[in-house]
C-alpha cells in the first residue's frame, strides 16, 4: 500500500502552472526518485508536500490521511522531514544542538518545566541528547558535537542535515539533491548511506537528483517531471530508454535536424 | 605597492582621518567640556587625553596597515599620520585665529585654540602642536616595533592611569569615607582634588607593571596548576569565586554611599531591561525597538494599584508586583500578535511604533481621568519589606539584585531547554525552524511575553523607587539604550548585558559632562564595536566562535 498518495495536485503561481495535476504514489520503504530538467517543478513539489506552499487543487494523503493545508510544523508531526538543495543548517548552533532541534517534535516541555527543573523535563532532555548523540554517530560525526554547524566542511554539513532530518523520526524523508556538489567518492558514500538508511531504519525516501548514475543505481522507481507535468514513471531501466524522457532532456530530434 | 604609495595610502590618508576625528570632537566642544576634568591633576585634562588617544590610535593603525614589512616604513607611516593629524588641527587654529568661525561653529573659541597650542600664541603654538603630533606618531611607531609583551604592558599601564584618573570622583570619596589612617594616606598619595597626582600616576603605572609582569612570568604555571587540580577542587574554586562575587554584590552599596548606590540602581534597572531584551533579541532574534512599552506598563500598573491618587486600590508593592508582571506578559502577547509575520527591519519599525503608541496613549486627554495624563501619577509608596520601609537607593538595590538573580536564573534555565533551542533555531533560520516542527506562533509569542515580563518587573521597581510616573519618562531613548546595551555587551550573553549596562548607563552618570554627548558617543561606540568587535564586549562563547573563526577549529575540521 502507498505511504504517500498524491492525487491530482496542482500548484499555480499567478498564470504559471508550476505543478499540473500530479498523480504519484510512493510505496512504503521504497526509494523513489524525482528527476527532470531545471525548472520542472521538483522543489516546488517538495514545498507543497511539506506545507510551505499550499496546492490549489488536489489531495495529499499520508497513510490515508489528508495533510493538505496543514502548516509546515504540523506536517513534521505527521511524519515528513526534509533536507534542502542548498544546505540550510542553523549555522551558529552546534552540531548537537542542530540535531536536538530536529528532535523538537518529540519533546513536550515548554516554559515552566525547565525553570522549575522538573524531573520529567530533565529526563526528556537527557533522552533527547542521547538520541542526538546516537544520530551523530550514525552519520559518522561523533566527537564533533560541540563544533558550530557552519564550521563543518561541505560533505559533513550534508550528513549533519540528514541527521537533523532523521531526528524527527519521520516516516517519509524528502532529500533535495543530496549529492549536489559532491565528488564521485563522496557521491558513492552518500548513495551507500541512503541505501543503508532505508535498510536499517526502514524509512521511505523520496529524492530529487540530477546525477543519473545515482538515480539509476539506487532508485526503486523513478518519476520524471517536465514543465510541472509528470511525463513518465517506471523502473530505472524503463526510464533510461523512454523516448519522451530523452526528448525532455536533450530536445527533440527535429530541432537537432533543422541545423 | 611602492614605498611612496604606502606612505600616501596609509600615512597621509589615515592621518587625515585622525585629523578629522580630532577636529570633530574639538568643534562639537568635547575637548573643552572634558578639559575641566583632569586625568593627572593640572597636567593632563581628559579632553586632551582623548584627542591624544585618537591621534596615537590612528598613527598606530597607519603603521599597522602598512603592507611592506619594513620597520622604517612603518615608523615613517605613523610619524606622517601623527603630523597629518596635527596638521589638520593647525589649519583649524590658523584659520580660526584669522577668521571668525564662531558664527558657524559655536565651540571654535580662543580657549579651544589655547588648549590645542598649549597656550602659546603665534607660530610657536603651531610648532608646539605639530611637535605633539610628531611625538604621538613616534610613540605609536615605537608601540608597533615593540614586541607583544611590552606593547601590552605600556598600553594597559596607560589605560590603568586613564581609568583611575577618570574615576577619581568615585574612588577618592570611598577611601576618605572609611577614614582610616591607611586609606587616607593612599587617597592623599594618589589623588589631588581634581585627578591623579603626577606621583600617583607614576606609582599606578609601576604597580600595574609589577603585577602584570609577575603574572606574565608565571602564567603558564598558574594555568597548568589550575588544570592539574582535580575536578572536585576546580569545582570548589568556581563556587568560591561565585561566593566572593555574591559577598561583593551584597556589601557593595554599603561601601559606595548614597550617590553611587543611586547610580547602581539605575544600572540595575537597565540590567533587568537588558536581560529581558536579551531573550527577545539575543535568543529569538526578534529586533524589538518598542521595548519601553512594557517598562511603562509595569510602572503604570504599580502606580495605579498602589498610589492613592487616582483609584486608591490600596494595594502594597508586593501585591501590585505580580499583577504588573502579568500585565506586562499579556501586553507582550497582544503586541506580539500583529507582528508575527514580520521579520528583520519591518519588525523593528513596527515595534518602534508600538513603543510610541503606548506613551502617546498615556499622554492623551482621553485617558487622563484614568492615567493622569501629562501630570502622571504621584505618591507611589516605597516597597515595604516586613515592616521595613525601602526608602534609600541602597534598599532598592537589594530589590533589584534579587530581581536580576531571578531573571538570570530563568534565562539560563530556558536557554538550554527545548524552548531555548527553538528560539535560537528561529533566530538562525525561521523557515527551517518551522520545517523542524517548531510552532512559530507559540515560540515567538513566548519570547515576546518573557521579555515583556522582565521589562514590566523593571518598570514596577522603577515606579516604586521614583515614587511617581510621568509619560515622558518612557520615551524611545530607553528602548535605544537597552538595544545598545545588548549589542555592545554581546548578544545572547548574560555577563555581557551586565557589563553593557554598567558601561552605557553607569559611566554617563559618573561623568556628568558626558550627558550632552551621550547619543553621539553611543553612535560612535556602536560603529566602532561593529567594526572591531561585532560579538560584543563579553560575548557568548558561541558568538565568539562564530565571528572569529579560530584557526584551531578550522584545522580540526580540515583534518
Amino acid at each position: 500500500m502507498a505511504l504517500l498518495s498524491i492525487q491530482n495536485m496542482t500548484k499555480r503561481f499567478g498564470g504559471l502552472v508550476a505543478l499540473n495535476a500530479l498523480n504519484i504514489n510512493v510505496k512504503e520503504k521504497s526509494i523513489h526518485s524525482i528527476i527532470g530538467p531545471n525548472g520542472a517543478g521538483k522543489t516546488t513539489f517538495f514545498n507543497c508536500l511539506t506545507g510551505f506552499y499550499r496546492p490549489e487543487e488536489g489531495e495529499v494523503l499520508l497513510n490515508g490521511k489528508s495533510i493538505v493545508g496543514l502548516s509546515p510544523d504540523r506536517i513534521v508531526h505527521k511524519g515528513i522531514a526534509r533536507t534542502y538543495q542548498n544546505i540550510r543548517l542553523f549555522p551558529n548552533l552546534t552540531a548537537l544542538e542542530n540535531v536536538m532541534v530536529g528532535y523538537h517534535v518529540h519533546l513536550k516541555s515548554s516554559f515552566l518545566g525547565p525553570i522549575l527543573g522538573l524531573k520529567s523535563t530533565k529526563m526528556e532532555e537527557a533522552k533527547a541528547k542521547q538520541i542526538a548523540m546516537d544520530l551523530l554517530k550514525y552519520v559518522k560525526m561523533d566527537g564533533k558535537e560541540e563544533t558550530l554547524a557552519k564550521n563543518f566542511p561541505y560533505g559533513e554539513q550534508r550528513r549533519l542535515e540528514m541527521a537533523r532530518a532523521l531526528a524527527s523520526q519521520p516516516k517519509l524523508l524528502l532529500l533535495d539533491e543530496p549529492t549536489a556538489g559532491m565528488n564521485p567518492r563522496e557521491t558513492q558514500d552518500m548513495m551507500d548511506f541512503i541505501e543503508h538508511m532505508r535498510g536499517e531504519i526502514g524509512i521511505t525516501i523520496v529524492l530529487i537528483e540530477h546525477q543519473m548514475r545515482v538515480v539509476m543505481n539506487i532508485s526503486d522507481i523513478v518519476t520524471v517531471f517536465d514543465y510541472g507535468k509528470m511525463i513518465a514513471e517506471g523502473l530505472p531501466e524503463e526510464i533510461k530508454n523512454n523516448k519522451t524522457v530523452i526528448e525532455a532532456y536533450l530536445g527533440s530530434g527535429d530541432a537537432a535536424d533543422s541545423h | 605597492m611602492t614605498k611612496t604609495q604606502s606612505l600616501w595610502n596609509h600615512g597621509v590618508k589615515i592621518g587625515a582621518i585622525g585629523g578629522v576625528s580630532v577636529l570633530t570632537i574639538s568643534l562639537i566642544g568635547m575637548v573643552q567640556m572634558f578639559g575641566k576634568r583632569f586625568i593627572v591633576a593640572d597636567f593632563l585634562p581628559m579632553g586632551v587625553a582623548i584627542a591624544l588617544i585618537l591621534t596615537i590610535l590612528t598613527a598606530y593603525l597607519a603603521a599597522k596597515k602598512t603592507s611592506i614589512p619594513d620597520k622604517s616604513i612603518q615608523l615613517a607611516n605613523s610619524v606622517i599620520s601623527g603630523l597629518m593629524t596635527a596638521g589638520v588641527l593647525s589649519m583649524l587654529v590658523i584659520i580660526g585665529r584669522s577668521i571668525k568661525l564662531r558664527t558657524v561653529f559655536v565651540e571654535a573659541s580662543p580657549q579651544l585654540y589655547n588648549i590645542l597650542t598649549g597656550g602659546i600664541q603665534g607660530a610657536g603654538g603651531i610648532i608646539f602642536l605639530l611637535g605633539v603630533g610628531l611625538l604621538c606618531g613616534v610613540f605609536a611607531g615605537i608601540l608597533i616595533l615593540l614586541n607583544d609583551l611590552w606593547r601590552k604592558l605600556i598600553v594597559n599601564a596607560l589605560a590603568t592611569v586613564f581609568v583611575l584618573g577618570l574615576l577619581q570622583e568615585l574612588i577618592m570619596p570611598i577611601l576618605k569615607a572609611w577614614d582610616l589612617g591607611v586609606t587616607n594616606y593612599i587617597a592623599e598619595l594618589f589623588y589631588a582634588m581634581n585627578g591623579l597626582t603626577p606621583m600617583g600616576a607614576i606609582l599606578a603605572m609601576i604597580i600595574f607593571s609589577i603585577i602584570y609582569l609577575s603574572w606574565y612570568a608565571n602564567r603558564e604555571k598558574i594555568k597548568k596548576g589550575y588544570g592539574d587540580l582535580p575536578k572536585e577542587t576546580q569545582k570548589k574554586t568556581k563556587y568560591l569565586g561565585l561566593l566572593i562575587l555574591a559577598i561583593i554584590l551584597i556589601v557593595l552599596p554599603q561601601v559606595l554611599g548614597l550617590f553611587l548606590s543611586e547610580v547602581l540602581t539605575i544600572v540595575g534597572l537597565y540590567v533587568l531591561l537588558g536581560l529581558g531584551l536579551n531573550i527577545v533579541v539575543g535568543y529569538a532574534g526578534l529586533l524589538d525597538l518598542g521595548y519601553v512599552a512594557f517598562f511603562a506598563i509595569g510602572s503604570y500598573v504599580v502606580a495605579l494599584l498602589t498610589s492613592p491618587q487616582i483609584f486608591d486600590f490600596g494595594l502594597n508593592f508586593w501585591q501590585a508586583l505580580p499583577i504588573a508582571v502579568i500585565c506586562g506578559v499579556l501586553a507582550g502577547v497582544i503586541l506580539g500578535i500583529p507582528v508575527l509575520k514580520m521579520r528583520g527591519d519591518y519588525l523593528a519599525i513596527a515595534t518602534l511604533g508600538f513603543g510610541e503608541i503606548i506613551r502617546i496613549l498615556v499622554l492623551s486627554d482621553f485617558l487622563k481621568p484614568w492615567l493622569g495624563g501629562a501630570q502622571g501619577i504621584g505618591s507611589i509608596p516605597n516597597p515595604n519589606f516586613f515592616g521595613f520601609h525601602m526608602v534609600k537607593p541602597q534598599h532598592i538595590y537589594y530589590l533589584l539584585l534579587a530581581g536580576c538573580i531571578l531573571v538570570v536564573f530563568i534565562s539560563l534555565r530556558l536557554k538550554n531547554s527545548r524552548l531555548g533551542r527553538a528560539w535560537m533555531a528561529m533566530r538562525e533560520d525561521e523557515d527551517v525552524a518551522q520545517a523542524m516542527g517548531i510552532n512559530l506562533v507559540a515560540t515567538k509569542l513566548l519570547a515576546f511575553a518573557t521579555g515583556a515580563g522582565f521589562s514590566a518587573l523593571s518598570g514596577a521597581i522603577f515606579a516604586s523607587k521614583i515614587g511617581s510616573v510621568y509619560p515622558h519618562s518612557f520615551n524611545v531613548f530607553i528602548s535605544i539604550n537597552v538595544v545598545a546595551i545588548v549589542i555592545i555587551g554581546g548578544m545572547g550573553s548574560l555577563p555581557g548585558v551586565v557589563i553593557g549596562a554598567a558601561v552605557l548607563m553607569g559611566l554617563p552618570e559618573l561623568l556628568r559632562e558626558f550627558a550632552e554627548y551621550r547619543m553621539f558617543v553611543y553612535g560612535v561606540a556602536l560603529v566602532v564595536m561593529m567594526l572591531l568587535r561585532p560579538e560584543g564586549l563579553l560575548p557568548e562563547q558561541r558568538h565568539k566562535m562564530a565571528l572569529h573563526d579560530e584557526p584551531e577549529t578550522e584545522a580540526k575540521t580540515a583534518a
